[in-house]
């Protein structure tokens, strides 16, 4: 029972950080119909910088407990380079067709892979600090560490954050007003251009805070990026790409059927993922809850 | 169009094939005039170009931008190194007898699945099933030898006439693989010449063009995708095919989803709206590439900037550029 019990927790730590990936790359396409494949780099990126401001922060001595400050921190520089990004390499491509705008993200992905390995090298960066900073709780008779229900607790934090923000504020009516007829929208005053910039800040903060809590689990490495992203595609498919339940649904079933494969088909986990999301395209192209 | 229809085609033929000719002549004469390495490059190049051949004519002539490309130069190539493990004679005509209809299955029943979608939810589902592949080839070690891959050695070709071993063997092969993957490249090139001029070409063009339209016309859109993507995806595999002897091993990156980036890319720098777009694209590609490798450690860097660049400043490629460059000069002189 505690096995299980630990394994559940596991499969919602997954899911948690899974959300917060795809959540911002359905948002990004939602609102802009983009699919940004440089999505899992930002992630990584986040969980880069985090690693980097926490090791700067012991090697000066910070308090522990203030350590944990440093996770907005790193989630908020990525936002500040989606903010970058968005004008000066995105905004061109808005009324090309789409081919383009998957080319200029393939290349961003190599241009943010290949800063990382410039900026940090090829050895994986720890946070571990803020793991070994929380206690061991017991489940049963095994041991599990806290850090990992904050994990999951951020995860349900920003769902309910990002619901409550689309669905029940003024900014949010403009988000949706602009995702659903872009035209219509800046005729009626809305700054269009101001709407894309925040929906790209935020879904990349999304990302970076998917990184940021991740890195005091598992060290920063190259390639995370690029992993994650194929994931968190499988999971905005299986959900429905520009849906926020679509991804939060889509989170789950990719971690438990990950966390069960992991256990009885090892071999075979990865490819059973892919052919759901090709059996879901298949049968509903537009995922379980998406519209377009 | 005019009703007689045939001579400005015949006449386009004589002038393709005019300026095909220069060409081709310093390509056969190349290897007598460079090194070793350099021969062995322009191989790679050319079976680059091969890969972006077939993958164009989803994208430029067909409109369906596939981003899972890779699967079908893997399957190529594993299909070889399979042959080697299990059936034993290495002769390449054997390995091309084999690994077509290998690749071309796979294209059929992959491509079955994907043209149900068009536009991104294509791109996304031929990544799907490109990535299963790659995760199959990763984890099926026992038969795939996983990330460290499979060894293929150096075949011989023409059915034996010519093997290749001893202390010089490595050069003889090189040379020779060369005017044998020249060889297969001409056919590749004419053949795709004569499919996207033919009637069925120019159906693909009109369903790129206005899909209602062509459905209007009679015409059955997904039947003709789907010939389309087993062309296409036949003659990528065709380069894996080619291209696994001469790199003489095959491991899962070949399928991973980031060289399916590289082939829209390679179509992309040369320019997906021309014919001699993607040919241009794989030599240029392949060089860039190796070069960039050389000189710096960044080179991904390098290549994603030079992409970028790319995308923004010369969207229709190098070919469209120079053809655009061409047309405002000619207009100049007259």
């Amino acid at each position: 029972m505690a096995i299980l019990a630990i394994q559940i927790l596991n499969s919602l730590l997954y899911a948690s950080v899974l959300f917060l990936i795809a959540a911002g790359l359905s948002l990004i396409f939602g609102v802009m119909r983009i699919v940004n494949l440089a999505h899992g780099s930002l992630y990584a990126v986040g969980a880069y910088v985090t690693a980097w401001l926490v090791g700067r922060g012991i090697a000066m001595g910070v308090p522990l407990g203030w350590l944990f400050l440093l996770l907005p921190v790193g989630a908020l520089s990525v936002a500040l380079i989606g903010i970058v990004i968005e004008p000066l390499l995105l905004r061109p491509f808005y009324r090309r067709a789409e081919e383009y705008q998957l080319l200029v993200t393939f290349g961003l992905i190599q241009i943010l892979e290949d800063m990382m390995r410039l900026i940090w090298g090829g050895t994986p960066l720890s946070a571990d600090t803020l793991m070994d900073a929380l206690p061991v709780i017991r489940i049963g008779g095994l041991l599990y560490p806290a850090y990992n229900l904050v994990v999951i607790g951020i995860g349900v934090v920003a769902a309910v954050v990002l619901w409550a923000g689309i669905y029940h504020t003024r900014f949010g009516v403009m988000l949706r007003a602009t995702s659903q007829d872009r035209r219509m929208a800046s005729a009626l005053g809305l700054n269009v251009g101001l709407i894309y910039v925040s929906a790209f800040g935020i879904g990349c903060f999304m990302a970076g805070l998917g990184g940021a809590i991740v890195v005091p689990t598992q060290a920063a490495v190259l390639g995370m990026g690029i992993d994650a992203l194929v994931i968190a595609f499988v999971v905005v498919v299986i959900g429905g790409l520009g849906s926020l339940k679509g991804a939060l649904i889509g989170a789950l079933v990719v971690s438990f059927v990950r966390t069960a494969g992991i256990q009885f088909f090892p071999e075979l986990e990865l490819a059973v993922l892919y052919l759901i999301a090709a059996l879901v395209l298949l049968v509903r192209p537009t995922g379980l809850f998406g519209t377009a | 169009m005019k009703a007689d229809l045939k001579t400005p085609r015949n006449r386009s033929v004589l002038k393709l094939a005019g300026a095909a000719a220069p060409i081709l002549l310093v390509l056969i004469l190349i290897p007598g005039l460079v090194e070793t390495y350099q021969v062995q490059l322009l191989t790679y190049g050319l079976i680059a170009a091969i890969a972006a051949l077939g993958f164009n004519l989803l994208l430029g002539y067909t409109g369906l931008l596939s981003f899972g490309h890779s699967a079908y130069f893997g399957i190529g190539a594993y299909a070889v190194a399979f042959v080697v493990q299990y059936l034993g004679p290495h002769s390449m005509e054997f390995y091309i007898l084999i690994g077509i209809p290998t690749v071309a299955i796979t294209s059929a029943l992959l491509g079955y699945i994907c043209v149900r979608h068009t536009q991104i939810f294509f791109g996304i589902l031929t990544l799907a099933l490109s990535q299963v592949l790659y995760s199959l080839a990763l984890k099926l070690y026992w038969e795939t030898g996983g990330s460290d891959g499979l060894r293929v050695p150096r075949p011989a070709l023409l059915l034996g006439l010519l093997s290749f071993s001893g202390p010089r063997g490595f050069q003889q092969f090189i040379t020779s693989y060369y005017y044998y993957v020249l060889a297969i490249f001409v056919v590749c090139v004419v053949l795709m010449w004569v499919v996207v001029h033919s009637p069925f070409g120019k159906t693909l063009q009109a369903i790129r063009d206005n899909e209602v339209r062509a459905r209007f016309l009679g015409i059955r859109i997904r039947r003709f995708r789907w010939i389309a993507f087993l062309v296409s995806g036949t003659f990528t595999g065709l380069a894996g095919i080619l291209w696994v002897p001469l790199n003489g091993l095959t491991t899962p990156d070949v399928l991973y989803w980031t060289f399916s980036g590289e082939i829209v890319f390679t179509a992309l720098l040369g320019g997906f709206r021309n014919f001699t777009g993607p040919i241009v694209g794989g030599l240029v590609f392949t060089y860039l590439k190796t070069y960039a490798v050389a000189s710096t450690e960044y080179w991904q860097l390098l290549l994603g900037v030079v992409l970028v660049t790319l995308v923004l400043v010369l969207p229709t490629g190098i070919v469209g550029a120079i053809s655009k460059l061409g047309q405002r000069l000619a207009r100049g002189k007259s």
